[in-house]
């Protein structure tokens, strides 16, 4: 436990302190994930079953990238509206060059991770040099690459991917069961190894340091939690690769948020830009790099979406996957007023909003209610943001 | 240590300064009086190097020094706390003393350093703070403040300077900040602080100077000074 921003307590005492002072962590997400659990299981008794969870994982992947995308720009205060049609537009580019350019799938891929960096940059610049608001920027960002999208898909509205290719394949593969199991050995080892000597360095040093029973609970957790997933996956067709594919870059994120200069700048323009300025800070800088990241990332989830459609049509990144993504990462925590918020949240908030998904359908459920509940989960979620934000005593 | 000499800085019809001068010493506290609008902070600014002066010089140890940005202030180790303190609510006490000077290994934080340097130094200050992890918005006023004093140190400055430290506190955190900044003299600090508050002037100064109108309007030795007197150098009332 190194991460000074990391708002983990040191221990069952310091959470509960916390808890008091209006800082609730992950706690209503998680509660939430058990009682949408409790919910629909008992409505359903399909809902729990390994082909639903499995399913559910494969669901998660598409939208969970591009809030992690979303969460980027959120920590700075503004926020990617473009998103959808990014996605949508980068997963058409990469489709019609490997289709009707012949170019390699790596080769298409790059190409449209590419270009969502390049989208990426010009709205960044958009926002710094220009000062348009991020709201604007990103609207019109909406627009225009959602006619990009159409203009390039005009004859014939819609392009298969070969069924059996690599690009449909990255949704259709699955972990043998040797290396599940290699995986979550390495997951618990890892960071259970990672935090046991931090804690003798910290010792070392005289610093404060939690109790070890604590975090060895903490690694036990971690490691049931991936084991039941495992087992439940397994009996299922496996653990995907599109979820691993997720969760690498969650991991990833989280780590460079919490332990690089980068994600440290990031955190201190979304609490107080002239303060970072003053800090000789290159507030400039971090908002480009966040917007090109967000970008990236949208194409990356268009990628996804992409290849589980195996093709790429007019409603690529449309419909309400932009909303969906928003709502994950502010259900999951991240705070719309900036400064607030972790990688993990894209996970656990999109995890919410697919189980809500999932259960709804199993329910047969007119999609107009699910709008609703959506809703309703989002709007619970932003008064507890503007809450906690305003239990904060100064 | 510094000294200011003829400063003068003129805004469009306003002259803001006129032949100003102030020299500080290191181990002792100045303050900074004046009515509104004498000019302190444009002096302060002068000397940290957010406004560059139409007139005047600046010399460190006897030597003359430019100073056209707050980086060569810092750099000729003239380091300030501006009013608004300037602290990223968000991160805890120990990011925001090292935003950006983080200890790093290649891009990569040094936690441990950078939290093991910031208990070192608070113990010094005498700061008491529960838990340095906690985002700054859960300090208190006081806290806050001796965080951002705190912070000003990271750079081994030799001139710290605090405009106005104590406007928005009550009267216990006061006491905390004030007894902090007479710990900063006894770190060998040059210390210039503006205030409008005579007692506390009296508290923790050993010198005072009164700017009226962008002028010297009278250098007193606290200590030996009756507050009236200060009060009519500040209000320009003949003696
Ligand atoms: N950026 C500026 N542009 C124009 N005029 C300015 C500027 N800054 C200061 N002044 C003027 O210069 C004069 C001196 O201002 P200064 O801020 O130095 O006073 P002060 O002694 O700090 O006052 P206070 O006690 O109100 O803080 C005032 O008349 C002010 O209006
Ligand atoms: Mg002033």
């Amino acid at each position: 436990m190194t991460g000074t921003l990391a708002r983990k307590p040191y221990t069952p005492k310091v959470a509960v302190e916390r808890l008091r002072q209006g800082d609730v962590g992950a706690w209503p997400v998680v509660g939430g994930l058990v009682a949408i659990a409790i919910v629909f299981s008992a409505l359903n008794d399909r809902f729990l079953a390994p082909e639903n969870l499995t399913n559910l994982a494969l669901q998660m992947a598409a939208t969970g990238t591009i809030s992690l995308g979303i969460i980027m720009v959120l920590l700075l205060g503004e926020i990617d509206l473009s998103a959808g049609s990014v996605s949508g537009l980068c997963a058409t580019i990469m489709t019609i060059v490997h289709v009707k350019q012949g170019w390699s799938p790596p080769a298409a891929i790059l190409l449209a991770l590419a270009a969502g960096a390049g989208i990426g940059l010009v709205h960044g610049v958009m926002f710094t040099k220009l000062r348009m608001p991020s709201f604007v920027v990103t609207l019109a960002g909406l627009m225009g690459w959602l006619g990009l999208l159409l203009y390039l898909l005009r004859q014939g509205g819609t392009i298969n991917l070969p069924f059996t290719g690599f690009i449909s394949g990255l949704s259709d593969t699955w972990l043998p069961p040797w290396l599940s199991w290699a995986l979550v050995a390495a997951l618990v080892l890892v960071p259970g190894g990672a935090a046991v000597f931090t804690r003798r360095l910290r010792l070392a040093a005289g610093l404060p340091v939690t109790p070890l029973w604590w975090l060895l609970t903490r690694i036990a957790g971690l490691a049931v939690l991936l084991v039941a997933g495992v087992l439940v996956m397994s009996a299922d067709r496996g653990v995907p690769l599109l979820l691993i594919i997720f969760g690498a870059l969650v991991v990833a994120f989280d780590l460079v948020l919490r332990h690089t200069t980068f994600g440290r700048h990031v955190y201190a323009v979304g609490g107080n830009a002239e303060a970072a300025r003053r800090a000789g800070i290159n507030v400039t800088r971090i908002r480009i790099l966040a917007f090109t990241l967000a970008s990236t990332l949208a194409a990356a989830g268009g990628i996804l979406a992409a290849s589980r459609l195996s093709a790429v049509n007019q409603q690529s990144g449309g419909s309400d996957i932009l909303l969906m993504a928003i709502a994950a990462a502010v259900i999951g925590g991240t705070s719309l007023f900036g400064g607030r918020g972790r990688a993990y949240d894209a996970l656990l908030g999109v995890l919410v909003i697919q189980s809500i998904t999932s259960g709804m359908y199993l329910l047969s459920v007119d999609s107009s209610v699910r709008f609703m509940v959506t809703a309703a989960v989002l709007a619970l979620a932003v008064a507890i943001d503007s809450l906690a934000r305003r239990g904060a005593p100064r | 240590m510094l000294s200011a000499t003829g400063i003068s800085k003129r805004y469009g019809a306003v002259q803001a300064l006129d032949g100003a001068s102030l020299t500080l010493r290191a181990g002792e506290v100045t303050a900074l009086m004046g009515d509104n609008g004498a000019g302190k902070s444009t002096l302060v600014k002068a000397i940290s190097g957010v406004v560059v002066p139409d007139e005047g010089a600046i010399t460190i140890d006897g030597a003359n020094v430019r100073i056209g940005t707050p980086h060569d202030a810092q750099a000729l180790g003239v380091s300030t706390v501006y009013q608004d303190l300037a602290l990223c609510e968000n991160l805890d006490v120990v990011a925001n003393l090292f935003l950006g000077t983080e200890r790093r290994r290649a891009t990569v934080l040094r936690h441990i350093v950078m939290e093991r340097a910031t208990r070192d130094l608070l113990e010094q200050l005498d700061v008491r703070i529960r838990d340095i992890r906690v985002p700054v918005a859960m300090l208190s006023g006081g806290q806050r403040q001796s965080v951002a004093i705190a912070r000003a140190l990271i750079g081994e400055p030799r001139l710290v300077i605090l405009d106005e430290p104590t406007a928005a506190l009550g009267v216990e955190q006061t006491a905390q900040v004030l007894a902090l900044i007479g710990r900063l003299r006894e770190r060998g600090l040059a210390v210039l602080v503006i205030s409008h508050n005579l007692a506390d002037v009296r508290k923790v100064s050993d010198r005072v100077v009164v700017l009226r109108l962008g002028r010297n309007a009278g250098e007193f030795d606290t200590a030996a000074t009756a507050q009236e007197e200060i009060v009519a150098a500040i209000t320009g009332a003949a003696r």
